[in-house]
């Protein structure tokens, strides 16, 4: 689903280097780890992969279902499907959160070509998945996360990705600003749109998030590139010895 | 005489040479010669002029006003859920009244106000224009006063039941409106006022308002959305004791367009708010010319005026709060914001504050710059395309000015305008 190919991206301001050869492929139903120290290059990997500017890509592909991201503006890669669920979610005062949702929805349903969502029709979708997450209507009419504390903040991110339904979910460091009512609240979220025909790339600097959220493979990224790749027990290697001891067995 | 003093003259009798004060009452025709002799002593503005530097007065001086093109009014009537009295102004001139009676509040035109010989006007018209000529000069105003023959005289006396609404029609490209109204809210009684429409090629006019004792009086217009406008607006209010005067402007295009604000707070604890959006893009310029005086102890002003410029539109703010010796326990607010949308646009802003008391709390902001990247990219990787996600901010960013209208069914009426707007900008 998403093919990540020998991505070389640096910085455009100085041409400084970031990411130095990444390779990763997510398959439909599968949940992947990407953990590694600050500075390894995880967020700046899944802002490329959403769009964000200020990077260039040097060398490499990324496509998802074989379309290529690279190529796409912000938006179309969030119609073809992928998501990011931001670490610092953005305020935005006076666009208020169910005016933002419906926006966005039906803008990717256009895009689609699928037929736009009556304000009833999306209300009743609103509601359902908002309760689940316990975010009350006062928090729904509120401009966008103006005012909300971190755990409202990650709240509001999963449930814009409940919403939007992606093919493929990215979650930058959702864990962190979290307690662990917090925690466990996101990680029900996230784990309830787990689905045989969408993925999951959850990028986290430590192991807690994936005792709530189990990943399928687990990758260690150091230095821009992924220097190792296995089961969950990596991640609890990680835990147990810190990244150190992974990567000098890594090199 | 010196050559600036020289090229005054020359404006003015040229711009003069064919207005003659028009036939009234005694007190009608007193106060507009009061008014033309004040014109002539201060003569119409130049671009030297301290309150002119931004705006060129070239083009509101002219004898005749440059032709402006009759755009087609396509949306439908602002208000109607009001269901207020109609007054139809076609190129200035009223020409049809229509709506419910209306109880609470007199309405008369003006020449027929200017005619009797015993009026409540009388003690109005002219007088706080002419309070409001110091210290800055404000020419468009004696001339609307001095020449005027077609405005309206309100006087309200209990709660008026329903708005009064000026809808105003452009017909002929070379139309030049000159409007003055007067209006009277009694001690305790309440009145809303309503404009909108495209008003003229040129407009010069003048709104006087009198908010006595306990008294509310509202204030919601729209200009716009004919390009080739040029107009010279003036309000001057005076608000008493405990009386609340609110006040939003909405602009849409025009390309110069110069309200002016003179609000006196007369009155322990009169409240006063002052508020406008602007949207413009190309051959646009706008200009707020705010003078908010606290003359009274325990009085409240605000200020809140944001402008979304672009493809070189330039806005323009000047506001000042003066705080007489003894007005106490002031609190003034002043908010100007303009979002520029490309580097081509331009906002100038001259806030003031100017305080002779000594226990007030006056606070004053002023800023211009582009959209937020990260709010913008956030938008956009949620699937809202660019041109979308403009808008949407756009909207946000005048929000804060919206918020100051205090009726939610006109706000909402004039955010459906300013959407309607920036989705035909695309």
């Amino acid at each position: 689903m998403l093919e990540i190919n020998d991505l070389c991206v640096e910085l455009e301001e100085g041409a400084k280097p970031i990411l130095k050869g990444v390779t990763l492929r997510v398959g439909a139903g599968e949940v992947h780890a990407v953990m590694g120290p600050n500075g390894s290059g995880k967020s700046t990997l899944s802002y490329v992969l959403a769009g964000r500017e200020g990077y260039a890509v040097t060398g490499g592909t990324a496509t998802l279902d074989g379309a290529d991201l690279l190529a796409l503006e912000p938006e179309r890669r969030a119609a073809a499907g992928l998501f990011l669920a931001f670490q610092y979610p953005v305020e935005i005062p006076g666009v208020g959160n169910m005016t933002f949702l419906r926006t966005a929805l039906n803008a990717q349903r256009k895009s689609r070509g699928e037929p736009e969502l009556s304000a009833g029709e999306f209300l009743k979708v609103v509601r359902a998945k908002a309760q689940q997450l316990a975010i009350g209507a006062e928090m729904l009419n509120r401009p966008i996360n103006v005012g909300f504390s971190g755990g409202e903040k990650k709240r509001n991110e999963v449930l814009q990705m409940a919403v939007l339904e992606p093919r493929l979910c990215i979650l930058d460091e959702t864990d962190s600003g979290l307690d662990v009512d917090a925690m466990r609240l996101v990680a029900d979220g996230v784990n309830a749109l787990r689905s045989p025909d969408r993925g999951f790339l959850v990028i986290t600097h430590y192991q807690r998030l994936l005792d709530h959220i189990r990943p399928d493979v687990v990758h260690i990224m150091a230095d821009g590139r992924i220097v190792a790749t296995g089961g969950p027990d990596l991640a609890l290697e990680v835990e147990a010895n810190g990244y150190a001891g992974i990567l000098a067995g890594a090199s | 005489m010196t050559k600036q003093t020289d090229l005054r003259a020359e404006a003015t009798a040229a711009r003069l040479a064919a207005l003659s004060v028009p036939p009234g009452a005694p007190w009608a025709t007193e106060a507009r010669q009061a008014a033309r002799a004040r014109l002539l002593a201060m003569g119409l503005p130049q671009r030297r002029d301290e309150y002119w530097r931004f705006t060129d007065p070239a083009s509101l001086n002219a004898p005749d006003p440059a032709p402006a093109g009759v755009i087609a009014d396509d949306e439908s009537p602002l208000f109607a859920a009001t269901d207020p009295l109609r007054l139809t102004f076609e190129d200035g001139q009223l020409t049809g009244a229509d709506g419910p009676a209306m109880h609470g509040a007199t309405v008369e035109t003006l020449a027929a106000a200017t005619a009797a010989d015993d009026h409540w006007a009388a003690d109005l018209y002219g007088r706080l224009e002419a309070e409001g000529q110091a210290p800055v000069a404000r020419p468009f105003a004696a001339l609307a006063t001095a020449f005027a023959t077609q405005g309206v005289a309100i006087r309200a006396t209990g709660q008026a039941d329903r708005p009064v609404h000026l809808v105003r029609r452009h017909l002929d490209p070379g139309a030049d409106a000159l409007l003055r109204h007067v209006v009277r809210v009694e001690p305790g009684a309440s009145l809303t006022l309503l404009e909108s429409g495209p008003i003229a090629a040129r407009a010069t006019s003048v709104l006087e308002v009198d908010v006595a004792e306990g008294a509310t009086f509202h204030h919601v217009r729209t200009q716009g959305r004919d390009r080739e406008r040029r107009a010279a607006t003036h309000v001057f209010a005076r608000v008493g004791a405990g009386a609340r005067y609110r006040s939003f402007t909405l602009t849409l295009n025009g390309a110069l367009t110069r309200n002016e604000h003179v609000v006196t707070l007369a009155g322990e604890e009169a409240v006063a708010h002052v508020a406008g959006a602007a949207v413009g893009d190309g051959a646009f310029h706008h200009d707020d010319t705010v003078f908010v005086t606290h003359a009274a102890p325990g009085c409240e002003s605000r200020q809140v005026f944001k402008k979304v410029l672009r493809h070189g539109a330039v806005g323009v703010f000047q506001g000042k709060i003066l705080v007489r010796p003894g007005a106490q326990k002031t609190d003034g607010y002043q908010l100007s914001k303009a979002l520029l949308l490309d580097d081509a646009s331009q906002f100038l802003a001259k806030p003031e504050l100017e305080i002779y008391a000594d226990d007030v709390r006056c606070s004053h902001g002023s800023t211009a710059g582009g959209l937020d990247d990260a709010a913008l990219f956030y938008l956009r990787s949620r699937g809202v395309p660019l041109a979308d996600a403009r808008d949407l901010l756009s909207l946000a960013f005048l929000q804060e000015a919206l918020d100051e209208v205090a009726d939610e069914g006109l706000a909402a009426e004039l955010r459906g305008r300013i959407e309607a707007w920036l989705g035909r900008r695309r």
